[in-house]
């Protein structure tokens, strides 16, 4: 577990300091791989962000399509933006909604909540425990039930095969 | 061509920054003031990396990444002192 | 390839400036922070694919800024959200449900010592 935490984040900073150089010569990698191998094990010794992250072939597939609906919810969440700004009536119907979440894992929770702030109207305020508390500028339903179906299903179904 | 329509893009975004100006001086609450300057540095971002094209020096959209990073820990740290937890 | 990566910016630009009007005409302080979250975001990506599409050689650097602005972007405007709820900034007179205050564990959060 702890080894499964050191090379995710080695991977990570390796191909951040690939980007960041923007090459492939030798020297820069050799020095890529010395420093982020050695930043990984001074500073990732006692993380548990990774733990429940799985790299089977159906989570890569499960990755893919959360990409693709979040960019398609992100589009259409600036539409919606776009429409509601430049209507001269400003139709807005505002309020916080609390929905519930059954994801367990800590970066799978961050991952819904910035992809719930990203989707069409909903803004999200505060995490408690397993409830979040979403500001959504168009209340359509104020159940606890039928609120989160609209708003974290569509993500959920995909982060609960990546993170369990 | 290309030129012409990265200056437009330029002049909008500029002015994007202009309005936002509104919004910062008349501000009313702390928080959206807070807004506005976060806004407006995402806006320079963006304005960093066509000035990057511009002049064609790879090294500006280094000067963005530390530019955002730099706004980003800006927000969270004014956010922590008015909440009185710092 | 270069016209579309420059429209493609030109478009960018516009979500941009819906965002600052957006900023000025909406009405309290958390539908300002959906448009200026939502708006930015896409109208900074936009800006920075269409770049990619005028210059490949940029093309590693730009998807790093645009990871790092999707990151970034929503975390900053929960942490305001939050301080703004918490340290009690008045809704709008249009608001029509809160279940924050409703909510007994949001009463247990407040009075918890520092």
């Amino acid at each position: 577990m702890k080894f499964k935490n050191i090379s995710v984040l080695f991977v990570i900073l390796l191909l951040f300091w690939l980007a960041l150089n923007n090459s492939l010569k030798l020297p820069v990698v050799l020095i890529g791989i010395g420093v982020s191998a050695l930043v990984a094990l001074l500073f990732c010794s006692k993380c548990s962000l990774f733990n429940d992250m799985k790299f089977s072939p159906k989570a890569l597939v499960n990755t893919i399509m959360f990409l693709v609906v979040f960019f398609i919810e992100l589009v259409k969440s600036n539409i919606d933006v776009t429409r509601r700004v430049l209507s001269p009536s400003l139709p807005i119907n505002p309020g916080i909604v609390e929905v519930k979440t059954k994801l367990k894992s800590k970066f799978g929770r961050m991952l819904l909540a910035n992809s719930i702030t990203l989707t069409p109207g909903t803004l999200t305020v505060e995490v408690i425990e397993d409830s979040f508390f979403i500001h959504w500028i168009d209340v359509e339903d104020d159940e606890i039930g039928s609120a989160s179906k609209k708003i974290v299903e569509k993500f959920e179904k995909y982060l609960e095969v990546i993170y369990g | 061509m290309v030129n012409t329509i990265l200056t437009i893009a330029l002049a909008i975004t500029i002015l994007s920054i202009g309005i936002t100006m509104v919004r910062f001086a008349i501000g009313k609450t702390a928080i959206d003031r807070v807004i506005a300057f976060d806004v407006m540095t995402i806006a320079s971002i963006s304005i960093i990396a066509i000035l990057a094209w511009m002049s064609g020096r790879v090294i500006y959209l280094d000067i963005a990444i530390v530019y955002g990073l730099l706004s980003f820990l800006a927000v969270i740290i004014i956010a922590k002192y008015l909440e009185k937890s710092l | 390839m270069e016209i579309i990566g420059a429209i493609i910016t030109l478009f960018g630009s516009f979500v941009l400036l819906v965002a600052s009007i957006g900023l000025v005409r909406m009405p309290d302080v958390y539908n300002r922070l959906q448009v200026g979250t939502k708006a930015t975001t896409l109208g900074t990506i936009l800006s920075l694919v269409g770049l990619a599409f005028v210059v490949p050689g940029w093309t590693a650097k730009l998807i790093l800024l645009i990871i790092f602005i999707m990151m970034t972007n929503p975390v900053s405007s929960h942490v305001l959200a939050r301080v703004a709820y918490f340290i009690k900034i008045p809704f709008t007179s249009r608001t029509v449900t809160d279940k924050l205050k409703l909510s007994d564990k949001a009463l247990r959060i407040e009075h918890e010592p520092k």
